[in-house]
């Protein structure tokens, strides 16, 4: 029975291995076959570990699985593997495994004809493995291991087509951000364990319950520590700048790493320790500022973005800050639901995006054989992302049409879809926690119609703006399956936490606590409804018509300077740019000329040349003549007889 | 005689002399000369000590170090003769590939 607990890890595990030692000798079709298949075998175990989890009594939150081996027992310290398997990780094994079996799916039509098809397979399941590790661990330190690996798929799935550099430089980028998240994270578990004397969840969580102080030291450091893990894995300021970049890996890859599960694995952590949060309440509204702010800022970024993957990954980075700061403002349960209904339709709009990227390359295929590594994100001069170049592809992708409609409209949180449930839930809860945050949510939620109803408009209406967008081309049923199963997520994930019902919440009782039911709030919703409404008819206005001549500009760029600050993603990378990075290469530069070359390898050659130098003069005795030889070895023997008759003379 | 000073004072002037002898000279067998010169200047010294003590031993070793010059020479002249034979040519300075 442990093993079948276990065997959503092992599955997509035992997949890469049989890929990756036979791959070679295997059709396309079989490698995607053998990878989706198993993370639709982990996809059922999750839904079967789901109903035990309901099954359970009372009592018992969740089902312990150990497996048995020791890991760690040094000390005081000891860390097993071993598994919690409850309401919170059940759900989130669900959304890990279905959207990813989905991604799977899509992903044999996408990368058809890639160099490396099968070692994509292979990552993509390294990858469900590192994510199922992480949210089905017991303990910090374990899924800390699957928090690495997963940081650790993102950077060579980011860098896949790694023969165009600038791919490679944001797979690097990537990972050294969430590293340096990472170091608050390690720090946070090292600090765990010297306060409470372990890792594991339900001990230190049930420590922490038994503190009566709120906001003592060591636990908001720990919280603040943990939270800059958080920020690095889920995209938040100051450590979202390797998302937008992001976007050089393929389409899939960004559906199913950057916006459906490893920027999630932050909000989950939080989720996981919203014990040791709500002991720490500072603590929690700096994360509910920080989530709020983080929202605005990517919300106003993405408003003036022309590539249609960026505009998705800033409009990624502005729903984290959603489900952060509803995870800041101790609304979990409406994290969790806006991170199930986002899962779904964003994965289902950069899914969309990546059938219209393969519709706008279409024309170059077909008069070429099908390239290898063919999306290089071939910048110049045809850039198959542009949002430019593109137009009146509902015509000619009506099915990619409808899907991404559908996305676009829960994006933005249009009744019935499902974004308008979770994201109300997270505003309703900002109002009346926080009217900072509400503020800045709601913005947010206006930003996040207008983006939306301008890409649409970009994208799908008006004529085609080039040659490509002309002759697109629906994409096969391979990649559309897929999305109108998402579509259909998108349309009905509602359900999972009406108010006045509050499924979702009711389930996730045994782990976060008492729920209470919300009912509907008429006004807020009504408002915002109203309000995005707007935005959508705003942006059909300005963009209906713009770009219609080969070089016209954006219509937002009448703001000037705030179209710049905007576009430029308020130059935060820049900043960090010319501040950060240059500082680092000037002390590593530093190091590396002085210290490394000029004293380390110069102490080393030194010794070197000195031993050479002093052989050199010392071989000039070595002449070769006899009579030289003859009276060194006369000196000698004076030497030695001196010697002798010096120390006979004392005795 | 009871004083050997003047015996051992004239192996001392000898085996100087052999010893000037051996880095002064260039031929190889003038070198060879200077260095049975220093060995009877040795031998000298052994005798008169012999006498001096009263014992035999000093002159059994002389008999011991004329065998092994003897011995010294037979190989030293086959090996001049050698070198001889490729350099044509009897001078030691004219010996100097084992230079460093």
């Amino acid at each position: 029975m442990q093993l079948l607990y276990i065997s959503p890890i092992l599955f997509p595990l035992l997949g890469l291995l049989i890929n990756a030692t036979l791959g070679k000798r295997l059709s396309e079709r079989l490698i995607g076959l053998i990878a989706s298949s198993m993370v639709v075998a982990s996809f059922v175990v999750s839904a079967y570990v789901f109903m035990q989890v309901g099954g359970l009594s009372a009592g018992q939150a969740a089902i312990p699985v150990d497996i048995g081996i020791p890991w760690i027992q040094v000390g005081a310290l000891a860390v097993p593997f071993a598994l919690q398997l409850d309401a919170l990780s059940a759900t989130m094994m669900l959304i890990v495994t279905g959207v990813g079996a989905l991604i799977h799916i899509y992903s044999i039509g996408y990368m058809h004809g890639d160099a490396r098809f099968q070692r994509f397979f292979v990552y993509l399941n390294l990858f469900i493995a590192s994510m199922l590790v992480l949210v089905m661990a017991n303990n910090f330190l374990l899924m800390f291991v699957g928090w690495e690996l997963v940081g650790l798929c993102s950077y060579l799935l980011i860098g896949f087509w790694f023969n165009n550099i600038k791919n490679a430089e944001a797979g690097r980028k990537a990972f050294v951000v969430n590293r340096i998240g990472d170091v608050g994270f390690i720090l946070a578990i090292m600090a765990i364990f010297v306060t409470f004397g372990s890792v594991t969840f339900s001990d230190v969580f049930g420590k922490v319950a038994a503190m009566s102080a709120l906001n003592s030291p060591i636990i908001v450091a720990i919280t603040l520590l943990l939270f800059v893990g958080a920020t690095g894995k889920s995209a938040q300021i100051p450590l979202f700048v390797w998302l937008p970049d992001a976007m050089a890996g393929p389409t899939p890859v960004s559906a199913l790493i950057h916006a459906a599960t490893m920027v999630t694995a932050g909000i989950y952590m939080m989720t996981r320790a919203h014990v040791m949060f709500a002991a720490a309440p500072d603590t929690q509204t700096l994360i509910a500022v920080v989530g709020a702010l983080t929202a605005f800022v990517a919300g106003s970024v993405a408003l003036t973005q022309n590539d249609i993957k960026k505009v998705l990954a800033y409009s990624t980075i502005s729903q984290l800050g959603f489900m952060v700061a509803a995870a800041g403002l101790g609304a979990y349960v409406a994290s969790v639901f806006h991170l199930a209904t986002h899962a779904f339709f964003k994965a289902l709009l950069f899914l969309a995006a990546g059938s219209v990227i393969h519709g706008m390359e279409h024309l170059r295929h077909s008069a070429q054989s099908a390239p290898q590594g063919a999306h290089d994100g071939h910048a110049e001069p045809f850039d198959p992302q542009d949002m430019r170049n593109m137009g009146g592809l509902r015509a000619k992708m009506p099915i990619t049409f409808i899907v991404f409609l559908i996305g676009s409209l829960a994006l933005a949180g249009i009744f019935p879809l499902a974004g308008f449930w979770s994201k109300d839930e997270i505003i309703v809860a900002a109002m009346q926690r926080n009217l900072l945050v509400f503020a800045l949510l709601g913005v947010t939620a206006v930003f996040t119609a207008f983006y939306v109803g301008r890409q649409l408009i970009m994208v799908f209406f008006g004529k085609p703006r080039s040659e490509d967008a002309a002759h697109a081309a629906e994409s096969s049923p391979l990649m559309t399956t897929p999305l109108i199963i998402l579509a259909g997520l998108s349309l009905i994930a509602g359900a999972l936490n009406l108010p006045g019902v509050g499924s979702l919440g009711k389930w996730l009782a045994p782990v976060l606590g008492e729920y209470e039911v919300e009912s509907f709030q008429f006004g807020v919703a009504g408002f915002f409804t109203v309000l995005s409404i707007a935005a959508l008819a705003g942006a059909w206005l300005l963009y209906r018509n713009a770009f219609a001549k080969a070089g016209d500009k954006d219509p937002l760029e009448k703001l000037g300077p705030v179209y710049a600050l905007s576009k430029r993603a308020w130059f935060i990378d820049t900043i960090y740019k010319e501040v950060v990075v240059k500082l680092f290469y000037a002390a590593s530069s530093f190091l590396s000329r002085v210290l490394d070359i000029g004293g380390i390898d110069g102490l080393v050659n030194g010794a070197g040349i000195l031993v050479r130098n002093a052989s050199g003069s010392l071989r000039r005795a070595q002449n070769g003549f006899v009579r030289s030889y003859g009276l060194m070895m006369l000196l000698g023997v004076v030497v030695v007889v001196a010697w002798f008759l010096i120390s006979a003379g004392g005795r | 005689m009871n004083t050997v000073s003047p015996y051992v004072l004239l192996s001392a002037i000898l085996f100087s002399m052999g010893v000037i002898g051996f880095l002064t000279r260039r031929n190889a067998i003038m070198i060879f000369m200077s260095v049975e010169l220093m060995l009877n200047s040795a031998n000298l010294a052994f005798v008169a000590f012999a006498h001096q003590w009263g014992q035999l031993d000093g002159q059994m070793f002389v008999f011991f170090v004329m065998a092994v010059a003897a011995a010294e020479v037979a190989v030293g002249l086959a090996l001049i003769v050698t070198v001889f034979r490729s350099k044509k040519s009897a001078n030691v300075d004219d010996l100097h590939q084992l230079k460093g």
